[in-house]
């Protein structure tokens, strides 16, 4: 059972205050969205979208395009997951600003950046370049922050013992990597490539169908498809298109991401055989296959020689007190060029945000407060139908063997694809806009939240269940003393996720063009959409500031110290 | 000695290993001379945290000492030891790898070829009696089993010095006997190349079984208080006398004698001269050792009896013996734990009357009028934990700053000198009025 493993998201840190690297790092992020704003000013005003065939035969090839521009992104994302955990991993002093930095940045709304970065590429390249790339990076965003943070985790908890074994039998550092660290760190490297995947096709599908005004940034892409079969009123073609972006998904999910985990079963680092394996048929159909032995036979000599061209003599020596090196010109480059960077990004943001008069910024905080509203309404929904419902699946092993797979499929649909169809259907009815984004912001969320319920309530010990039963605890008496205690560290882990998601969705869910015509709420999220189409850069840097500065505040504030009350007070062990 | 004119393979010399900088700079080991000739079979034993693994690993060359130099045949080492291995003590398999794959991954980083590789590896997992496991994976096999693995892939690299890292202490009692005698044919046996044996062990008994020279480190810094030569011809017999005495002897070295109390209560925390570290001992198993010693007196000479009796690894009985000796209800006297009258009191007093008596004794420790004082001078009568570690950090390195607080907490919540909130972090004097304290709300 994937979903009753807690690995929906990263670990926060523990540190709740705000400290000085966190300040620098929001400087340099705002920096450099400064800079991109400034040099979004020269943007194309009109922009030309695709033509998109309604034509179910065209879905094949709007399916291939979107999962491309998954993959690239993904790939991206691995490449820069290595590279970054392996640095922080084994520098310390790369570590002391490469793990705060990380932090902030998947704290940070990601589609928030959405129009900045869109803007900022079609002024420096062609458009049809410039959107496909935004996506791309947007996607990147998105993907790559848990996947960082987790292999440099596998990276640093790598046994002492096998890391000594390794070096005392002169590993090369090939394959130190793939005898040891690469395994070690596998299982958690494929969960949480699976989170993110599926994590992307929430931003693929907000970028697909993304429209400012004049400019049309959408992408040929199932996005799309389903935006222009909304907007038609074509029922048939939403259909059609829903069907084959599930399809996709499971199949996706079928042939690369269950066999993957199947696979990687053997990393497993206990000793002991526990629960029962992953099974995959795909990765049973596939040991038998002649060709990924014909492929791991192909694969052995480029093994072998890369490991023989790294063999050192003698291997390092890992010093208890490593004596302070002095940093390297390129290091000393790197750090010129980002506070060069920050500090012009300071100076261009500073004069564009002098730009905005006092009322805009009343109504800035007028809309931080409409989104905050709007985010916990969301999430107090989900917890009130999540928690009984994921506590009944969780104790009833049964209705889990039947509901789990229904769930997960059901959950796999992007929210944001179902956002066009949402407004069609809602427009019309009273509180419309205000109505549909709240639902979207529900839909993107509220299953992080059920699946953590379901872990938790499966998770709950079994002497404890007794112990309640003997105690003759019943009602709300149950609920409090055994059932909400228990959940509450799962509860915390989804809501932060789901808190995430619901104020990205806030981008595309407040403004939205439908059949030619704007509808835009109230809130910071229609506040930079709007601000894009209109052309007023300072009131775009102003209310994106403010949002990533509300957000990581709130994350920190709140979320960092239920997070701890959570591992400290209510943990199982 | 006839073993002086043979050549060391190894020497250590004033080797000292230390970690931190400025104020908070602690000493692992210190002033370590040690050599190691061919032919002989070397142990390390000494209480937990005495640095003896550290050494295991200065001897290989994984850790650089911060001090000293460590010469192989003559040679200062750089790097890690190439004639030089490693047995550790949970195995450092690879889960992910066969056993045969286990072995000859050993042979591959060396940049030998596949197939001569796994055939070397095949011929060692024969040799340890591994024969039929070969595609077995680590997570099938038991504990004695994966430590053979271990073994044979030492063995695999024709090492000259074989290092054991407490290889034992991870099996259980029967598969330990028999792997000790496994080993030790191998070492007799003389077909393999292997030089010398360097064990590390916490096993009294298993380092007179199997070594010639018994090296007996302390800790607090960690150091070489004693070396014992064991000259009795193998098979040795337990249950011999000279056996027996031999064992007394070096239990008798590592338990030391009891000092007037200046001398073992040490300094408070945060002035001058040494602060003495509390035994890391739990307050029921102390109390269990009281009533077992009480019941069952034993005569000098018997601690090794007693550690028999109580089933307690040495790792674990050290520190209750210390801790009875630091609380004055035992005296230690060539290797011998005395009941003290207040001992014996302690022993058959009721549930209440014992925490009295603990609470007492606990008030004449500088740790924890250090302690005391800082909870009354602090206002509200309460102190945050953090602001107690910080403290103790001048004094300690950091884990071991906060294994203190850990122990002086059960201490002093046993005796009801203080009282602690887990949820707020503070610690508080009892009798205090229940409120939040200065600064807990700053969080």
């Amino acid at each position: 059972m994937a979903a009753t493993r807690r690995v929906f998201t990263p670990t926060p840190s523990t540190r709740p205050q705000i400290t000085g690297a966190d300040l620098t790092i929001l400087l340099i992020v705002a920096g450099l969205l400064a800079l991109a704003v400034w040099l979004a000013q020269t943007a194309p005003t009109a922009v030309r979208g695709p033509d998109i065939s309604l034509e179910s035969t065209a879905l094949p090839y709007y399916a291939m395009l979107s999962v491309g521009r998954m993959a690239a992104a993904y790939a991206l994302s691995l490449l820069f997951t290595l590279l970054y955990g392996y640095i922080a991993a084994y520098n310390p002093r790369a570590e002391r600003w490469m793990l705060p930095l990380l932090d902030v940045l998947q704290s940070v709304p990601i589609l928030s950046f959405l129009p900045v970065v869109l803007l900022s590429l079609s002024a420096v390249l062609p458009e049809r370049v410039a959107v496909e790339l935004a996506a791309i990076v947007l996607i990147f965003t998105s993907q790559v922050w848990n996947m960082t943070f987790a292999w440099y985790q596998s990276l640093s908890t790598v046994p002492g013992e096998l890391r000594e074994a390794s070096a005392m039998f002169r590993f090369s550092p090939w394959r130190r990597f793939t005898t040891t660290e690469l395994p070690f760190g596998a299982l958690s490297l494929i969960w949480n490539s699976m989170m993110s995947w599926a994590g992307g096709w929430f931003f693929l599908m907000a970028a697909e169908i993304f429209t400012l005004g004049d400019r049309d940034f959408r992408l040929a892409g199932l996005g799309a498809y389903l935006q222009t079969a909304a907007d038609a009123g074509n029922i048939a073609a939403i259909g059609w298109g829903l069907l084959t972006l599930v399809v996709v998904i499971v199949a996706l999910d079928q042939l690369i991401w269950r066999p993957l985990l199947a696979w990687a079963d053997r990393f497993k680092l206990e000793q002991v055989e526990r629960d029962a394996p992953t099974s995959s048929w795909f990765y049973e159909l596939l040991q038998r296959a002649a060709l990924p032995q014909l492929i791991g036979r192909l694969w052995a000599p480029v093994n072998g020689a890369l490991d023989r061209m790294l063999i050192r003599d003698p291997a390092p020596i890992r010093t208890a007190n490593p004596a302070p090196r002095r940093r390297s010109p390129l290091t000393w480059l790197f750090i010129v060029v980002t506070v060069a960077l920050a500090l012009g990004g300071a100076l261009v943001g500073g004069r564009l945000l002098l730009q905005v008069p006092p009322a805009q910024w009343l109504n800035i905080a007028l809309g931080v407060g409409a989104t905050m509203l709007r985010v916990s309404a969301a999430l107090v929904i989900a917890l009130l139908w999540t928690v009984p419902v994921g506590v009944y699946i969780g104790t009833h092993p049964r209705a889990a063997a039947v509901l789990q797979p229904l769930v997960q499929i059901v959950a796999s649909i992007p929210a944001t694809a179902l956002f066009p169809v949402l407004v069609l259907a809602l427009l019309a009815a009273p509180g419309g806009l205000n109505l549909a984004a709240v639902l979207l912001m529900l839909l993107g969320t509220q299953w992080y939240l059920l699946f953590n319920v379901i872990a938790g309530a499966t998770a709950l010990p079994q002497d404890l269940r007794y112990t309640s039963d003997l105690l003759q605890l019943s009602g709300w008496m149950r609920w409090r003393v055994l059932i909400l205690p228990a959940l509450f560290p799962y509860l915390i882990t989804g809501m932060i996720t789901a808190s995430g998601g619901a104020w990205n969705a806030s981008i595309v869910a407040e403004y939205v063009v439908f059949g030619g015509e704007t509808y835009a709420t109230l809130g910071v999220g229609s506040q930079i959409t709007s601000a894009t189409a209109a052309g007023d850069y300072p009131g775009l840097l102003a209310a994106t500031l403010t949002m990533v500065l509300t957000v990581v505040t709130i994350n920190r504030l709140v979320w960092r110290r239920l997070y701890r009350l959570a591992e400290t007070t209510y943990r199982m062990d | 000695m006839s073993a002086s004119r043979t050549p060391a393979l190894v020497e250590v010399r004033g080797v000292a290993q230390r970690y931190g900088h400025g104020d908070k700079r602690f000493t692992a080991v210190e002033n370590i001379n040690l050599s190691i000739r061919e032919g002989e079979f070397v142990a390390l034993l000494g209480p937990s945290g005495c640095g003896k693994s550290t050494l295991l690993r200065i001897i290989t060359g994984l850790n650089e000492p911060s001090e000293g130099a460590v010469l192989y045949r003559g040679e200062p080492l750089r790097g890690v030891n190439p004639k030089a291995t490693i047995v550790f003590q949970t195995f450092a398999l690879f889960p992910w790898l066969t056993v045969e794959d286990n072995v000859a991954v050993a042979l591959q980083a060396r940049g030998v070829a596949p197939e001569p590789a796994h055939a070397r590896a095949v011929e060692l997992i024969d040799l340890v009696g591994l024969d039929g496991f070969e595609q077995a994976y680590p997570r099938e096999l038991s504990g004695g089993m994966r430590q053979k693995v271990g073994i044979a892939r030492a063995l695999a690299v024709d090492p000259e010095l074989l290092c054991l890292d407490e290889p034992f202490s991870a099996l259980d009692v029967l598969s330990a006997e028999t792997l000790r005698g496994e080993v030790l044919e191998l070492w007799t046996g003389g077909q393999l190349q292997i030089r010398a044996v360097l064990m590390v062990s916490h096993n009294i008994e298993e380092a007179v079984f199997m070594a010639d020279r018994i090296v007996v480190m302390d800790k607090g810094p960690g150091r070489i208080v004693a070396e014992v030569a064991v000259n009795l011809p193998h098979p040795r017999d337990r249950k011999s006398d000279a056996f027996a005495a031999l064992v007394n002897r070096v239990y008798a070295l590592l338990m030391g004698q009891t000092q007037p109390e200046e001398v073992e209560f040490g300094t408070e925390p945060g002035q001058a001269g040494k602060t003495r570290a509390l035994p890391m001992a739990p307050v029921t198993a102390l109390a269990g050792l009281l009533e077992h010693t009480n019941a069952t007196p034993y005569e000098r000479d018997e601690i090794a009896q007693l550690r028999e009796d109580l089933g307690l690894n040495l790792d674990d009985l050290l520190p209750l013996v210390e801790a009875a000796e630091l609380l004055g209800f035992a005296r230690v006297e060539g290797g011998a734990m005395i009941l003290t009258p207040l001992g014996e009191a302690f022993a058959e007093a009721s549930i209440l009357a014992r925490k009295e008596i603990f609470a007492t004794r606990l008030r004449r420790l500088p740790f924890f009028r250090w302690m005391l004082r800082m909870l009354q001078a602090a206002g509200d009568q309460a102190l945050r934990w953090e602001v107690l570690l910080t403290a103790l950090e001048r004094d300690f390195p950091p884990e071991e700053a906060e294994r203190q607080l850990d122990i002086a907490s059960e201490w002093g919540r046993y005796a009801e000198l203080f009282a602690y909130d887990d949820t707020e972090g503070v610690f508080f004097l009892e009798g205090r009025e229940a409120a939040t304290p200065a600064g807990a709300g700053e969080r």
